[in-house]
């Protein structure tokens, strides 16, 4: 750049700025800038043209007012011709207030334009390197629509300065992040990946930056880099340090550029060129015996250039995770960073070695540093680097060190801090689980981390030891005993108190044998911590009450005594006060065998994914859990989750949610009719009668509804009255194709909508009927019908909805389905009502697809191709080549597909353009597997949808659900 | 109650700092400076509440006076205790300024010691006050052990504000009506708000300990006086010179002195002044001001580059009254590139440091009218805003109350002493000044 001569030293700004901040108070500093302000008014306004230094000296002043915080609303016209000088110092200034004062204003930006396009005309390079740079600062859309065609030209042309392709590139890239759809790929990006071989650093270390960003968009279009950046990578590396001369750093030669070439290579997978490969090799090897040298220098930068290569190689070296050589070397390397005085060597330490421990190859020798992870637990000054810690133990643990390592970390938990706390929470107890060689272990485990850190045990953690203590019957004794023990505590925490009251509640008799644990004193240890508890605890306590009841018959009166008392059964929760009426009621009319048959123990549950695994996953965001970790998960998770409230709501409360319609309760109204349940589902018919008997004045008749297994009430209607299907039906049934939630239809005096849930072949939906009017609808009524032969193919059940909705309000239906077979018409929904004397009548149809009853299956592309070609046969396949409707989005696309039920199958097709999805339909007669391909062509903007499923009839009917979707 | 005292200068460097009580901190008074004197935005509110700690700050020129509480006390209290301690700090030293502070903080230490107790105000009459915090030291010989302990059962006694054994030769007393009146007026010439607030300011050197007696043409008492058929002639005759006969005192507030239970039944305002100097009461009105200049703007706006300004003023008083210091501010718009002005009188100039035309003239009799007109050349901008116009203002002086308030009699009594109301000599003198008067343009 050129040096500012001494008369462009503009005193006039100095003295300027000298009296600003000598002002003594805002006051004056303001008076100060409107003096200034009105002298440059009147002297723009003048008459005689100003010369290019006073006019530089202006703006430069105006520039200099803006950046206090004042607002500038004039100038701008003299900046635009500054930019037209010949001197460097005066463009400059121009560019500057240009690029910080610029607002889309329509007439100057063609002026600026035009002064930008004459610079980059202009075969000077430092006025072309201040028109790139205003481009690039300045990065609006405006600039990228002028000049995105323009740049790539001048980066790729032979004869361009050094320092102006720099600029280029740079300028390139920042368009491309503003507005990557104005920057065209053209028959320059292969020339791009060839600035990797300029001669010159800088140039280099500008375009590495460019197609980093665009080969992360395209990496097809890119792929050549590879090799050329292998071998610029090899070139540095093996060069000695005073080869490049202005690009050593510090002794370091090139690190940035180094540090850019490593992380491009990250963006693809190992070359397969075994040359290539071998070079790539080598030069990791360098890198890693380099870091063993002693430093050159003992400047903190040149330790800073060395290890910032360094971590970056690693960091390559575990996205190919393919040399078992270079990973151990790596992790040794990490472990002696381990114990480096820098704490953020330290950190990065950590960081890297997690990755590490998720490599097959590695993971033996991250294992080495165990006892150096748990010092740096338990000694770290800062909690981000503990945090790391705890990462890294987490992801070392294998069965091998599991109980070592868990050990630590609950002792570790007591001191640690509170953000990671909930955390550290939930990983012992994936630890735990995971690696449990002996439940008691786990029990005990999970009862200690409850002791320890009650407060920060979420949920999911205590449902997980209640199911995993129901599913495991060599445990439950050994749980019932530490129970016992562990309420014994003065304080003990209201998670303990739940664990306790339900392994109690169901596994009380393994232990009454010992007088010590005899039925009553448990009984009385429990109760005595029933008064500290909040509700929902008090709840689960009635419930064990009532099970003890049936497990004790000795302590009946004890336990009715307690809940006839006052503070039960007038409690003015509502819920409390109906338990505790219930469980007397039962404990009083029931025979001993009704009551064993009510409260019977809880079935096994069904196997699952690891609710913890998903909330740990939920709190570190998307990808932090990797997916190794997702397969474990389910391997291992061999007692799962469901939410232990499912089965003391299922056992003893049925009675509670059937006059209240709680969501729990519908949870429970879809799940008592999966195969899962085999209690609550015998259990309900005793109950109504029990019902029957008791209060005659309870709506046994709502009880009946909400168990559709116990009671079906399914509705037949007069066809003949129905109107037909209004015409637009068909596409409001599109329109649901993919969700499930939504408005179904609107006129003026009625509005439907829907909210469904689908759980394998059964669905519940909820139809809200609004009336838009200020006038009540009489003689309202609703009807379902399935036309046809739907009717042995679909079961839709519902209870009449009320007579009269008054105006504006909105009353809620409820429908079950039930799929038996696949189907392909859609049920009708027939509407009827007086408004204003008149009757109404509207016919629609039902949202209800057979892709509803899709369950998403994940499967690896070579799985995927396998069945793909075993669904061969012409009539297994149906396929249609339809116009894009919207706009070729891939999001929405994704987004539609994921709606529609299927799992999307990611890395499957080797054209990454294509989606690939899968599913099995779940009918109630058979499970019908399916596999769907979408390849959009976006010149064309068509689409070609091909699906293949054992069944054709299947096939066809989703085929022609999907081509009006998208 | 006030928990801390401290004096900053403009640069947030403190230079009083004074804790009363522990809950407050050091940290408090870099608080205040960080949040309020430092603050990227100007603070308006005069009230800060920070970490649940009240600054209250007043400023007198460049010195900011901050009271500290955590505790939930009466706002206006503080306000008042701050505003009397400006008056005792320049009954002291004259000007507060951030010389005055630094040569005085011993003074001012030992003022705030006085005047301060646990963070309860006590006794801030200026009088008192300097009869034991002297700036020259204590002339222990001249005091007698008498003198000192009278200074006790004066500070606590009744009449706390004023010592006994006070000997003039000449009994005088001074008393100024000084008032300020505000105004906002449409361009029209429509009154959209007025009021005038006013004090009356007097001076005493009386002897002993005498009982005065004001009277003032307030509405209630003489529709009182009128009804009860004592008219008293004289007093009207008296009142003649103005048009109205008496004022509408929307509120008032008093000094100490004064005898509030006298005034509640009888509206007679009877005290035992304090000696020298010292506020007698402060009032408010809003109806039947005299309002003593009238402003007519025309503003056009030729083309988007040039506007033409004309303002006239009208002095609407008696003719014989003379009115001072006339300062008319007419704001300019912020694109100003250039100014013409011409005045019939006084002089004018335009200011680009306030934005604004200053035309000042020194002295216009009543009933007499001046005229001002300026071509203000424009800067064509870029955005589109336009002009906010901001109104006119002015600042004069007039030697009459526009309020329309009148002293009626002033009268001493001193039954110890052998001098009459006849022989006091009494001086009154009515300053009217500009407060916020504004006309739209």
């Amino acid at each position: 750049m050129p040096a500012v001569s001494k008369g462009d030293g503009m005193r006039g700004l100095a003295v300027f700025i000298s009296d600003i901040r000598n002002c003594k108070s805002k006051e004056a500093e303001i008076k100060r800038i409107n003096k200034e302000l009105a002298n440059i008014r009147s002297k723009f306004k003048g008459d005689k043209a100003l010369d290019g230094y006073s006019k530089k000296k202006y703006v430069c002043k105006l520039l200099f007012i803006f950046l206090l915080g004042h607002d500038i609303d004039f100038g701008h016209m003299e900046a635009v011709n500054l930019l037209s000088s010949n001197k460097y110092t005066e463009k400059q200034i121009g560019y500057l207030f240009i690029s910080v004062l610029v607002n889309s204003n329509s007439e100057l930006i063609r002026l600026i334009n035009n002064a930008i396009k004459n610079d980059l005309a202009s075969r000077n390079p430092t006025f072309m390197c201040l028109a790139l740079h205003c481009i690039a600062n300045v990065g609006s859309r405006e600039m990228a629509e002028a000049f995105a065609s323009e740049i790539p030209r001048i980066l790729v042309a032979g004869d361009t300065m050094d320092s102006v392709k720099q600029s280029a590139a740079l300028c390139l890239l920042r368009l491309y992040k503003t507005s990557p759809d104005l920057v065209l790929m053209g028959e320059w990006t292969s020339r791009v990946v060839h600035l990797l071989n300029d001669q010159h650093m800088g140039v280099v270390t500008a375009a590495i930056s460019l197609i980093t960003c665009l080969s992360q968009k395209n990496p097809e279009e890119f792929k050549t880099c590879v090799s050329l950046a292998v071998s610029r990578l090899s070139r540095i590396v093996s060069s000695a340090s005073t080869d490049l001369q202005d690009y050593t750093y510090y002794f370091v030669p090139a690190p940035w550029l180094s540090c850019k070439l490593l992380r491009l290579l990250q963006c693809y997978p190992p070359p397969e060129d075994g040359a290539v490969k071998g070079r790539l090799v080598e030069c990791l090897e360098t890198i890693l015996n380099k870091a063993q040298e002693p430093p050159k220098s003992k400047k903190v930068q040149h330790s800073n250039a060395k290890n910032a290569i360094l971590f970056e190689a690693i960091a390559l070296i575990i996205h190919y995770d393919s040399e078992p050589n270079l990973l151990v070397r790596a992790c040794n390397q990490l472990g002696q960073f381990l114990q480096h005085r820098e704490t953020n060597l330290r950190y990065l330490a950590l960081e890297s070695m997690c990755t590490l421990a998720s490599s097959e190859f590695s993971h033996e020798a991250v294992k080495t540093h165990i006892e150096t992870v748990i010092s740096a637990l338990k000694t770290e000054r800062d909690v981000s680097v503990r945090q790391r810690a705890a990462d890294l133990l987490y992801a070392m643990c294998d069965r091998s060190n599991a109980k070592q390592i868990v050990a630590e970390m609950l002792s570790y938990l007591e001191t640690a801090d509170y953000s990671i706390r909930e955390e550290m929470v939930l990983k012992v107890a994936i630890l735990a689980e995971k690696y449990a060689v002996d439940y008691s272990w786990y029990v005990d485990t999970i009862l200690n981390l409850i002791r320890i850190a009650g407060d920060y045990v979420s949920e999911e953690v205590w449902y997980r030891v209640i199911q995993i203590v129901i599913n495991r019957d060599d445990v439950q004794g050994y749980a019932a005993k530490t129970v016992f023990e562990a309420l014994q505590a003065p304080a003990c925490h209201e998670n303990m108190v739940k664990v306790g009251g339900y392994i109690l509640g169901e596994f009380g008799n393994l232990i009454a044998g010992d007088p010590r644990s005899s039925p009553l004193i448990q009984f009385n240890l429990l109760h005595s911590k029933f008064h500290l508890c909040s509700v929902p605890t008090r709840a689960l306590l009635l419930s064990t009450y009532i099970k003890f009841i049936n497990l004790f018959p000795e302590t009946k009166s004890t336990i009715q005594e307690v809940l006839r008392c006052d503070s039960q059964i007038r409690n003015s929760d509502v819920e409390l006060q109906q338990r505790a009426v219930e469980y007397l009621k039962l404990s009083s009319i029931a025979s001993t065998d009704v009551l064993a048959t009510v409260l019977e123990e809880m079935p096994p549950f069904p196997e699952r994914e690891s609710s913890i695994l998903a909330k740990l996953k939920k709190k570190k965001g998307p990808g932090a859990v990797s997916g190794s970790e997702l397969e474990e998960g389910k391997r291992d998770g061999g007692e799962l989750n469901g939410g232990a409230e499912r089965g003391i709501d299922a056992a003893a409360t049925i009675a509670s949610n059937a006059s209240t319609p709680s969501p729990s309760a519908d949870l429970l109204g879809l799940r008592s009719g999966a195969p899962a349940g085999t209690a609550a589902p015998s259990a309900s018919s005793l109950l109504v009668d029990v019902f029957s008997e008791a209060a005659p004045a309870a709506p046994s008749a709502v009880a009946e509804e909400n168990f559709l297994s116990s009671a079906p009430n399914s509705c037949s209607f007069g066809a003949e009255e129905c109107s037909p299907p209004l015409p637009e039906s068909d596409e409001l049934l599109n329109k649901f194709v993919c969700k499930n939630n939504g408005v179904l239809f609107e006129n003026q005096l009625l509005q439907i909508g829907v909210k469904s849930e689908y759980r394998q072949n059964l669905g519940r939906m909820y139809l809200f009927y609004g009336n838009k009017t200020s006038v009540q609808f009489l003689n309202f009524s609703t009807a379902v019908t399935c036309p046809g032969e739907l009717q042995s193919q679909l079961n839709v059940q519902t209870k009449p909805a009320e007579p009269v909705v008054e105006g504006g309000a909105q009353v809620q239906q409820v429908l079950n389905i039930e799929c038996l077979s696949d189907f392909s018409e859609a049920p009708l929904l027939n509407i009827k009502f007086r408004y204003g004397g008149a009757l109404q009548n509207i016919t629609l149809k039902l949202p209800i697809t057979i892709n509803k009853f899709f369950q998403p299956t994940e499967m690896s592309s070579q799985d995927f191709f396998q069945r793909w070609k075993q669904l061969s046969l012409p009539q297994q396949e149906a396929q249609k080549i339809f116009k894009a409707k919207n706009a070729m989005d891939a999001e929405v696309l994704k987004a539609k597909l994921l709606g529609l039920g299927t799992a999307l199958l990611e890395n499957v097709d080797p054209n990454p353009e294509n989606f690939v999805c899968a599913g099995v339909i779940q009918t109630k007669a058979k499970q019908v597997g399916c596999l769907l391909r979408l390849e959009p062509n976006a010149q064309a903007q068509m689409y070609r949808l091909t699906l293949r499923s054992s069944k054709d009839t299947v096939s066809k009917r989703l085929c022609e659900l999907l081509a009006e979707q998208f | 109650m006030i928990g801390g005292l401290f004096i900053y200068n403009h640069k947030g460097e403190v230079l009083i700092s004074r804790v009363y009580r522990d809950d407050i901190g050091r940290n408090a008074v870099d608080a205040f400076r960080v949040n309020v004197i430092h603050a990227r935005q100007q603070v308006r509110s005069p009230v800060t509440n920070i970490a649940r700690t009240s600054f209250f700050h007043v400023k007198r020129s460049n010195i900011w006076l901050a009271a500290v509480t955590k505790q939930n006390v009466n706002a206006a209290m503080v306000f008042e205790f701050l505003y009397k301690m400006c008056d005792v700090m320049t009954a002291y030293f004259g000007k507060i300024s951030e010389e005055n502070i630094k040569n005085n903080f011993v003074l001012i230490y030992e003022l705030l010691d006085e005047i301060l107790d646990f963070g309860y105000p006590q006794n801030s009459e200026t009088g008192a006050l300097k009869t034991f915090i002297t700036q020259q030291g204590i002339k222990s010989q001249h005091h007698t052990k008498e003198e000192q302990s009278q200074i006790t059962s004066q500070v606590t006694g009744q009449i706390g504000w004023r010592r006994e054994g006070i000997k003039y030769r000449r009994n005088e007393l001074f008393l100024d009506v000084l008032e300020s009146v505000n105004l906002l007026m449409s361009p029209q010439g429509q009154v959209l708000s007025a009021h005038v607030s006013g004090r009356v300011v007097m001076k005493s050197y009386l002897s002993g300990m005498p009982e005065c007696k004001f009277g003032m043409n307030d509405k209630i008492v003489i529709d009182k006086q009128g009804k009860g058929g004592t008219a008293d002639d004289a007093g009207k005759s008296e009142l003649g010179g103005s048009g109205k006969q008496s004022i509408a005192i929307d509120d008032c507030t008093f000094h100490q002195c004064v005898r509030l239970s006298k005034f509640d039944s009888e509206r007679s305002i009877s005290f035992i002044p304090p000696d020298g100097e010292y506020e007698l009461m402060r009032y408010r009105t809003t109806k039947d001001i005299i309002l003593p200049f009238r402003v007519i703007p025309l503003v056009r706006e030729v083309g988007r580059t040039k506007l033409e300004v004309k303002v006239v003023i009208k002095s609407n008083f008696k003719p014989s009254l003379l009115a001072q210091k006339i300062e008319v501010r007419i704001p300019t718009p912020l694109n100003t590139s250039g100014v013409q002005v011409i005045c019939m009188k006084g002089k004018a100039k335009y200011k680009a440091s306030e934005n604004a035309i200053v035309w000042k003239i020194k002295r216009m009799a009543g009933m007499k009218e001046s005229q001002i007109s300026a071509e203000i050349e424009l800067l064509p901008t870029n955005d589109k805003k336009k002009w906010a116009r901001p109104p006119i203002s002015m600042n004069f002086e007039v030697p009459f109350a526009p309020s329309g308030l009148k002293v009626r009699y002033l009268k001493v009594f001193e039954p110890k002493l052998n001098y009459s109301d006849h022989d006091v000599i009494k001086w009154v003198r009515y300053i009217g000044r500009s407060g916020i008067y504004e006309t739209r343009c």
